[in-house]
This record gives C-alpha cells, sequence and structure tokens, in this order.
C-alpha cells in the first residue's frame, strides 16, 4: 500500500513486517518518531512485540543482545552520541554472533552541538563488525530492513545490520512508500530460527573467557561471516526483485558509471541527488557517473576493484572526518585499489558536516573539480567544500 | 590444545557451571567461627562475596573448597566471632 | 514545482507542507515534504518544504528558490524575509487581518490574502486567541495554486485532521473561497 511517510516511519514499518519480536529503544532526536510509531503499533495490537522502553542507549543494545541471545528477533533505533554511547555493545552484539537490525539516524556528533545529517556517527562504528547500509530514500529503508534480516540471520552470516537514515533528509521528509502485504513479506522472511539460544532448563554460558590460544580462531570465524554477508546480501536482493519488484544496485550502486570518464563516489540521500547532477551534466555531453556506497560493510571491494581500471577519475564524497590522513571512505576504497594495475586519479571532499546542506550546484562543481584534477593528473587529494574562509567557492 | 576455527562454535560456550573451579586453593588464610559467641546475626553469610557461607541452624558453616579467605566475614562479624588464621597452621 | 511555507512552531507548519504533499500525491504526483527548524520551542520560527512533479524525486537537498511561499503568521513579515529566493513571478500567500492594510511588498510577485484567523477562529479550530490556520491555509492554497484540486486538499484534511475534521474541511472550503488576490 503506497502511502506518504516519513523515513522514520518507513523504518517502523519496516520493523512491524519483518515481525521484529523486542523492541528496547531510548529516544533521541531525530530517531524519536521511529519508536513512537512501534510503541502505538505494539499498544494497538497491530504488532506483537514486547516493546522495552529502557534508560539510555547503552541499555537499550544490551536488551537487544540478551533479547537476541534468547533466539528473539530483536530491533532498535538511535543516533549520533546515542550510537556511540552504545558503541562497547555493538562490539558484542557482532562477536556474540546476534543478528539484531538497528536503524540510526545518522547526525553529527557534539561539540558543536548538531541534530543535522552526517555521517560521523555510523562511520565511527565501522570497527564494530555491524553490516552497515546507507540509504538514499525512504522506501529504500524499509526495503533494506526487511533484507538485512533475512540476510543477518542466515547460518552463513549471523552478525547484526544498521540501516542509515540521514537525520532530517530522510528522517524528517516524507516521500511515497509502499508497505509490502504481511503476506508477501512472510513468503520472502522465515521466522528466526538460532542454532544457539539461551534455553530454559539449559544451563549455558555465551561469549565466555577464551584464553590467547584459541581466540583467533572465533574472530576469524566472524571474518568469514562477514565476507559471506557481501555475495549472500547480493542474493538476497535479487530475490527481493523477484518478490516485491525493486532493487537498488547492490553494494555499490553505479550510476551511469559504464561510459562514465570520471565519477563520484558518495553514500546517503547526497548521492539521490547528485543522480540529478549526473543527468542534467550528461545532457550537457560531461561523461560522469555516480556511484553510490550503499553498503559500508561489507565492502564492496570487487565491485570498486572492476569500477576502477574503466573511469579515468574517482572523487570521493565522505560526510564524515576521522582525523586520518584523508576521509574514511576515501582511504578504505584507495587502500582496495592499491593492488590494481591500473587506477584512476582519485581525490577525496569532504562535504556536508553537521547538515550543511549539499546542493545540486556544488555537487556540479565537485565534478569539474574532479574533471580538472583528472586531466591534471592528480593534485591536493583532499579538499573540503564550502568551508567559509576558505578561498574556494563552491555555492 | 587449539581447535580449528572450523570446529568451534559462532561463540566460545560454557556448558559446565563455574562450581568446577575450585577457589579454595586460592586460599591463604582460613576463617575460623567460635560457634559459642555466635550471635546468629547473619551478616556473614550476607557479606560473603562467594556465596561459600551456609546456616544450619542459624550459625555459619564455611565451604572451605569455595572459600578464598578475604576475610569480609570477620571483618563484618559484630560479635568479633570469627578469626582468619593463615592456611596451614590450624 | 517547489513550495516553501513561513510560520511559528505550533502552527502546524509541517502538517500544512504535508497536507500539499498529500494531496498532490492523491492526485498521482510525486513528492516530498521536509521541514526545517532549529531547536523545536513553541513560537519559534518554522520553516516547511515540499516539492511536486511528475517524475520521482531524487533531489534531497533544500529549497532556495521556491515557485511559492506561504506565510501562516504575518507577524514573520517584520523579522523573517520571507520573499527570499523567490522566483521571479512567484505567488505568495499571506494570512493577513481583513480590512488591514499590507505592508509594502515588492511587484515583482503576486500576493494572495486571506484571513485565516478568522475563518479557523469561526469554524472553532485551536482557540479564538489562538487558532490553527493550517487547514484553512491550504484551502487559500489550492485557490492560489490552480493546478492543485481543491477536492484532492479537501479528502487530505479530512484523513489527516486527528479531531474536528469536517470543520476542519469546512475552513478549507471557505479559504478557498475567500482568498483574494491582492491589489
Amino acid at each position: 500500500m503506497r502511502m506518504v511517510m516519513t523515513g522514520n516511519y518507513a523504518s517502523a514499518y519496516g520493523a512491524k513486517v519483518s515481525k521484529a519480536q523486542v523492541i528496547a529503544a531510548y529516544p533521541i532526536t531525530p530517531q524519536t518518531s521511529i519508536v513512537e510509531k512501534l510503541a502505538d503499533f505494539v499498544s494497538s495490537g497491530e504488532m506483537k512485540a514486547k516493546f522495552i522502553p529502557v534508560e539510555s542507549e547503552h541499555s537499550a543494545m544490551a536488551a537487544c543482545v540478551a533479547a537476541s541471545t534468547a533466539g528473539a528477533r530483536t530491533y532498535t533505533a538511535t543516533s549520533s552520541h546515542g550510537l556511540t554511547l552504545m558503541h562497547e555493545v555493538l562490539m558484542w552484539a557482532s562477536a556474540a554472533r546476534l543478528p539484531v537490525v538497528m536503524t540510526n539516524v545518522s547526525r553529527a556528533m557534539a561539540p558543536p552541538w548538531s541534530v543535522w545529517a552526517d555521517h560521523m556517527d555510523s562511520v565511527a562504528q565501522r570497527d564494530t563488525g555491524w553490516l552497515q547500509f546507507f540509504c538514499e530514500g525512504n522506501q529504500e529503508v524499509l526495503d533494506t530492513i526487511i533484507m538485512a534480516y533475512k540476510v543477518c540471520e542466515s547460518r552463513g552470516v549471523m552478525l547484526p545490520a544498521m540501516i542509515i537514515e540521514d537525520a532530517f533528509i530522510l528522517s524528517h521528509t516524507s516521500e511515497p512508500v509502499d508497505v509490502p502485504e504481511q503476506e508477501l513479506v512472510d513468503s520472502f522472511l522465515p521466522p528466526y530460527d538460532p542454532e544457539l539460544r539461551i534455553e530454559p532448563g539449559k544451563a549455558r554460558g555465551f561469549g565466555s573467557l577464551v584464553r590467547p590460544d584459541q581466540y583467533m580462531e572465533f574472530r576469524y570465524k566472524a571474518m568469514l561471516a562477514m565476507r559471506d554477508a557481501h555475495d549472500r546480501f547480493l542474493r538476497v536482493e535479487k530475490e527481493f526483485k523477484q518478490v516485491f519488484g525493486r532493487e537498488y544496485g547492490g553494494l555499490l550502486d553505479a550510476y551511469r558509471c559504464d561510459d562514465a570518464e570520471v565519477v563520484l563516489v558518495a553514500a546517503g540521500s547526497v548521492a539521490a541527488t547528485a543522480k540529478d547532477v549526473v543527468d542534467a551534466l550528461r545532457e550537457k555531453g560531461q561523461p560522469v557517473g555516480l556511484a553510490r556506497l550503499r553498503g559500508f560493510r561489507p565492502f564492496p571491494h570487487e565491485e570498486f576493484r572492476a569500477l576502477a581500471p574503466k573511469v579515468a577519475g574517482m572523487g570521493v564524497l565522505d560526510r564524515s572526518y576521522t582525523y586520518g590522513p584523508a576521509g574514511a571512505f576515501y582511504t578504505e576504497i584507495k587502500g582496495s585499489l592499491y593492488s590494481c594495475p591500473k587506477r584512476p586519479v582519485m581525490k577525496n571532499y569532504i562535504a556536508g558536516l553537521g547538515g550543511r546542506d549539499i546542493t545540486p550546484r556544488i555537487i556540479e562543481r565537485i565534478f569539474e573539480d574532479i574533471q580538472l584534477t583528472t586531466k591534471r593528473g592528480g593534485g591536493d587529494e583532499v579538499e573540503w567544500v564550502d568551508v567559509a574562509g576558505l578561498p574556494r567557492r563552491w555555492r | 590444545m587449539t581447535k580449528s576455527y572450523e570446529e568451534i562454535p559462532l561463540t566460545p560456550i560454557s556448558d559446565s557451571p563455574s562450581t568446577i573451579n575450585m577457589t579454595g586453593l586460592w586460599r591463604a588464610f582460613r576463617p575460623i567461627v567460635d560457634i559459642s559467641r555466635c550471635k546468629k546475626c547473619t551478616l556473614c553469610w550476607k557479606f560473603c562475596p562467594d556465596a561459600a557461607i551456609t546456616l544450619v541452624d542459624g550459625v555459619p558453616v564455611i565451604d572451605l573448597k569455595y572459600c578464598k579467605g578475604c576475610g569480609i566475614c570477620a571483618y563484618e562479624c559484630p560479635a568479633e566471632c570469627i578469626e582468619m588464621v593463615k592456611e596451614g597452621s590450624a | 514545482m517547489e513550495v516553501r511555507f513561513h510560520g511559528r512552531g505550533g502552527q502546524g507548519v509541517v502538517i500544512a507542507s504535508e497536507v500539499l504533499a498529500k494531496a498532490a500525491f492523491r492526485m498521482g504526483f510525486e513528492v516530498s515534504s521536509f521541514p526545517f527548524f532549529g531547536v523545536e520551542r513553541r513560537g519559534a520560527p518554522v520553516t516547511a518544504f515540499a516539492r511536486i512533479d511528475r517524475k520521482p524525486i531524487r533531489n534531497k537537498s533544500s529549497i532556495y528558490e521556491p515557485d511559492y511561499v506561504v506565510v501562516l503568521d504575518s507577524s514573520l513579515l517584520r523579522g523573517v524575509d520571507v520573499l527570499e529566493g523567490l522566483k521571479a513571478g512567484g505567488k505568495v500567500l499571506i494570512n493577513y487581518p481583513d480590512g488591514s492594510p499590507l505592508p509594502a511588498l515588492p511587484p515583482t510577485y503576486k500576493y494572495y490574502i486571506l484571513d485565516a484567523n478568522a475563518i479557523a477562529a469561526a469554524h472553532g479550530i485551536g482557540s479564538k486567541v489562538t487558532p490553527i490556520v493550517n487547514t484553512a491555509i491550504m484551502g487559500g492554497f489550492a485557490r492560489m495554486c490552480d493546478w492543485v484540486s481543491l477536492d484532492a486538499m479537501v479528502e487530505t484534511i479530512r484523513a489527516v485532521a486527528p479531531v474536528k475534521k469536517e470543520e476542519n474541511v469546512a475552513a478549507a472550503r471557505e479559504a478557498y473561497e475567500r482568498t483574494k488576490e491582492a491589489a
């Protein structure tokens, strides 16, 4: 049923049709309406789930870990400082091999205090072992939640996933979303049935102490699971397309990249705007493309290595800053391409922090810059976009 | 003997209880209770961090398989009827 | 088509933008509506936006050059540049008390006036001191912008209004009749 709704409601409906059984969450702007909507569903009986109001995000994830260990399909949502508060428990959830699914409404970290879109909170969790999907629209948010449960709960994966909505740009923006019929979702997503779970009457400890002589083998298994998640996600999306008629381009959504000379890599809502810019520039005869980084974990290693030899220049937009030699996406992509015999000229653009709007005009200028840099064979590798006080004008 | 990654479960599981761990072997000092002066206040039982004290007719009985000799029971006893003596001397 | 709404927190500005989006959706258009606020508080200026198109909307950036501007609270005319970026020939709908003279406004735009406060109060929506004008305003919008049908607007209002559905609908219909282009 197609309705106009916000990204947050799309998340709530996603959890609803996925029949999440335990929801433990703590409110934080701009996630609050997800949890309020789910509370409505549960209290009206529309959704048969146990809703646990907790006292902090750390507790929310701890409750999800416990519920998941008991064999329940769990869901939660958070943002920014809430996500970082959960950090140690995020590490637990993945290493304990629990397929918790969470929406993160990606918002800037303070100070300065900000409630607006920024990927720092999500990117800072890239080491936790969670699958990470950046969405460019509300339909994708709903659909990716369903797909995530299917991928994560499969025996070869058993890892948690976060579905990322840009704060306000998706969370509070209303657009048409089709909520699939429950029977259709049920035909696609079977009930959660883990091999291992806490069972009453069967006393066991989970996640016990392991000495140095056995620890590495557990992490190795988790690595294999993340690797398996790559192919499995692509298969699940193919299945999703067959059942629901929609798809999103896999882990690296390549838009008009086949005959592109330069491409821009970007994640989240800015990629949607950039697709409009690609069309406009193509009208003017410029061979440009947009490669949307949809899955950051599992990292689309093969996809980047397939794209790299076909393009002369690649710009990477990071909506976060991690104090390293360059942005997080840029550094990982560059690392992935290191052993490629043919590599494009690359440049990193730090943009959109703290909700700074990335307008079509700015994106056009970024494309101009990638083309110029490619012609020159390189140049400054990192550029901050639209910072007052820097000489370059972007608007 | 390190098991291959293929042979271990997804997450480490312990299915033997922690009671197989005989922490009484760690003890350097042992509590001795003078029952005649015990007031049956039950404080020692409440405070023992290892649950190594059982009350029999209100009077503490120490489980020496687990008692680590921390001395909290002796410290808390209002009647001062528990004495910590060097292990091996009594 | 891009629309910007100006109002104060608590007046239903965001809902007004959603009503427009949902009404247009009902008519078969593709839509996107979103708010911009500072930290929420009653009385603080709130801006909301709507984009309407025939094909799916990918642009997720803000709206800088709207085709239409809607002002739910006339006191904002003094404090906020409500006309910023409005395209030449753009149309502006202002909630303004009947009989009061308009302040000086640039002649490059077309202005439509509606006493939404009076209409909302007459239909008992909100209180007489602080009527809730958003449904009346959307009736006025359907008059100003002739390709959004009043019927679609009214059906949406009926679906969205939590209470006093028919009063809200009546307010929108009356507003549609009484919205006038300013001289």
